[in-house]
């Protein structure tokens, strides 16, 4: 029997619980798909990574998920079990032996609904692991492999596949359309009396937003046009490439991350921009910073740039001058953009510049715990409760600086944030990088 | 077979075969991995050193960092132990130098027999303190399949056989030489096909790795 991601059954009309598969191929073609999607992906650097694990199982002491519920099924490494199977039994170089000796089993499509909670509802993608890993596996690029087989066998989270569905759709996955902006735009232009350009012919900056900053913090909207005035720049937003946050990335949909990347990539080249900044969003900036040209085919004829990036540049050249904000602050840093995307040093020169009085994490940048909501898990609501446990760990994390503003640069992060302050009653709100900035501009004289 | 005979099995045939499929098997395995598609990175990067990374990374990965050493370094600390206890009773042992003189051609000072004897024992100790590990840890435990206990075994089986041997343990000394010449043996033949081939691999996958995060100025 087959069902749909509605739920009804394609033949009898009865209601099927799993809603978490798309489309109503057979199981059969199903594996296939996943497979051959998996094979796509695989080059030395996978192999190199399937054939390394010695099984040390140190990735599960680096995982919040593990090291909250002492599960062992969310050791990272077991995540991507099956694709790990099907490696060793259909592309390694001891292929041959492992199928003449029967030593590891074809995979199923059972396995892979089996799996699907741990490859999307209990990995954010944050990289701990790879920072623990004596062989220096890179787990989060294979569970993305691996994500790709599951979107291409259709067995995508229906909660994750949903907003991925409507980004491929309207451009957005959260409904923050081209008109949506547009209204924004104009509205938060007007109520706050700062100019912000939309569809210039040229600029030599194209700045970028994320969905969850449109619909949830439109502030953030005001904040970056605030600072790109003040630093005088020659700036635009775009209506035919805006959004950063490319769900398709997380959902393992390579089509959908081609074309979110590309409408960023043409408009960008559309404005003759020198420079693309990308928003507080850990993912836009690995899936533009870091697999955007990849996905172009060639290098970029411009920079991208994370607006933490911009700012502490802008701060360097005298152009972003701030008044002094000693308050006490510490600064999560966004396992996308730090550990895994290089940018740890621009957001302390920023505080810096605003004089804080900045209280660091007890880990470095590099090995601070993730807030629990990337990779798309905060979405997923079957999720939420494993979410607030392994959140716990942040928040305890948080509260050991002794700050009193918590500050981060990803609106994705700030989102887990109010979710989990929410739920646990927290009195800490996580603040804007970008609006502590803007909040804080010196006068021009 | 009796010992006389075993020995001279061990020590030709089978060592002669045992190298073949020792090198065979390398080749065969790295050119498996390492002739498959490689992508390039058309990104911009941060550094234009992030080969540095790379080298860094094979390094740094040897210890864990602070963040992770309360976790993980007392089985580490075990894993060096028995890493550091077999180097020195291969490397160490003249009777072991004297045979890779004679398939290679280098040679160096030896170490006395009780400091061999006492590193073999470290060693042997740690592996069975990792075995137990092994078997105990539920992460470990899903994780292990074949190749982990076998691999185990092969490792260990050398480290036996050549303490008895020197402790002159057994009936026949000629016998038990012959056993630790014929483990020794299966750990070469072995080496490519299972766990083991990480004495190689841990270089290009730390090195791979180190070079992605080097080129995007992240930690390595």
């Amino acid at each position: 029997m087959t069902t749909t991601t509605t739920g009804m059954s394609a033949q009898d009309g009865a209601v099927a619980p799993p809603q978490n598969r798309q489309g109503t191929l057979p199981d059969r073609q199903r594996l296939e798909r996943a497979m051959a999607s998996f094979v796509q992906d695989f080059g030395v650097t996978a192999a190199l990574y399937m054939e390394s694990c010695v099984h040390c199982g140190q990735c599960a002491e680096a995982c919040h998920y593990y090291v909250q519920t002492g599960d062992p099924k969310y050791t990272p490494i077991w995540k991507i079990e099956p694709f790990k199977q099907a490696y060793k039994r259909q592309m390694g170089p001891l292929s041959p032996l492992y199928r003449l000796f029967r030593l590891k089993k074809p995979v199923t499509v059972g396995e892979l609904e089996k799996w699907q909670e741990l490859i999307y509802d209990s990995c954010t993608l944050c990289g701990r692991c790879t920072l623990v890993c004596p062989m220096g596996i890179d787990i989060p690029s294979l569970v993305l492999a691996a994500r790709h087989g599951m979107q291409e066998a259709g067995l995508v989270p229906h909660d994750l596949w949903e907003p991925t569905d409507r980004a491929e759709r309207e451009g957005s996955p959260l409904g923050a359309t081209k008109q949506v902006l547009k209204e924004r735009i104009a509205w938060l232009s007007d109520d706050n009396n700062v100019k912000i350009p939309l569809d210039l012919e040229q600029a030599d900056i194209l700045v970028t937003v994320s969905s969850i900053e449109i619909m949830k913090y439109p502030q953030s909207l005001v904040a970056l046009a605030k600072v790109m005035n003040h630093v005088g720049a020659s700036w635009t937003f775009c209506s035919d490439g805006y959004e950063a946050t490319n769900f398709s990335m997380l959902s393992g949909d390579r089509k959908g991350q081609h074309d979110a990347t590309m409408l960023l990539i043409n408009a960008a080249l559309a404005v003759k921009a020198k420079t693309v900044i990308l928003p507080e969003c850990g993912h836009a900036y690995q899936a533009f910073r870091w697999a955007g040209a990849n996905v172009y085919g060639k290098p970029l004829p411009f920079r991208a740039l994370h607006i933490s990036e911009y700012l502490a540049e802008e701060i360097r050249a005298g152009r972003l001058t701030l008044k002094s904000d000693p308050r006490s602050m510490t600064f999560h840093d966004p396992c996308q953009v730090a550990r895994r995307g290089g940018v740890s040093g621009a957001p302390r020169e920023i505080f810096k510049a605003l004089g804080a009085d900045l209280h660091e994490m007890s880990s470095t940048p590099a090995a601070n715990w993730c807030c629990g909501g990337g990779g798309g898990v905060v979405t997923i609501h079957r999720a939420d409760s494993l979410r607030h446990r392994v959140f716990h760990l942040k928040m305890q994390q948080v509260e050991d600086t002794g700050a009193d503003i918590l500050v981060s640069s990803c609106s994705n992060c700030r989102l887990t944030f109010d979710d989990g302050q929410a739920f646990f009653h927290w009195d800490k709100t996580a603040h804007s990088l970008l609006e502590l900035v803007a909040d804080n501009l010196a006068q021009r004289h | 077979m009796n010992g006389a005979s075993l020995l001279d099995f061990a020590r030709g045939p089978a060592f002669e075969a045992a190298v073949a499929m020792l090198s065979f098997g390398i080749v065969w395995r790295l050119t498996g991995i390492l002739a498959l598609r490689r992508s390039v990175d058309h990104s911009r990067p941060r550094t234009g050193f992030g080969w540095m990374g790379g080298l860094r990374m094979i390094v740094s990965r040897s210890w864990p960092r602070r963040e992770f050493r309360e976790r993980v370094l007392h089985w580490d600390i075990i894993s060096y132990l028995f890493h550091i206890g077999y180097a020195v009773a291969i490397l160490g042992y003249v009777p072991h130098i004297l045979l890779i003189r004679n398939l290679v051609g280098l040679q160096w000072p030896g170490l006395p027999g009780g400091v061999i004897a006492f590193a073999a024992g470290i060693s042997a100790a740690a592996l069975l303190a990792l075995l137990g590990h092994r078997m105990t840890s539920p992460v470990l435990r899903q994780l292990s399949n074949f190749d982990d206990y076998f691999s185990w075994f092969v490792a260990f089986v050398p480290l036996v056989t050549g303490l008895m041997a020197y402790y002159n343990i057994g009936d026949s000394y000629q016998l038990v030489l012959g056993l630790h010449i014929l483990s020794g043996d299966i750990l070469f033949a072995w080496l490519p096909f299972g766990k083991i081939m990480h004495v190689i691999l841990f270089a290009f996958s730390r090195g791979t790795t180190g070079t992605v995060y080097g080129r995007r100025g992240a930690a390595t």
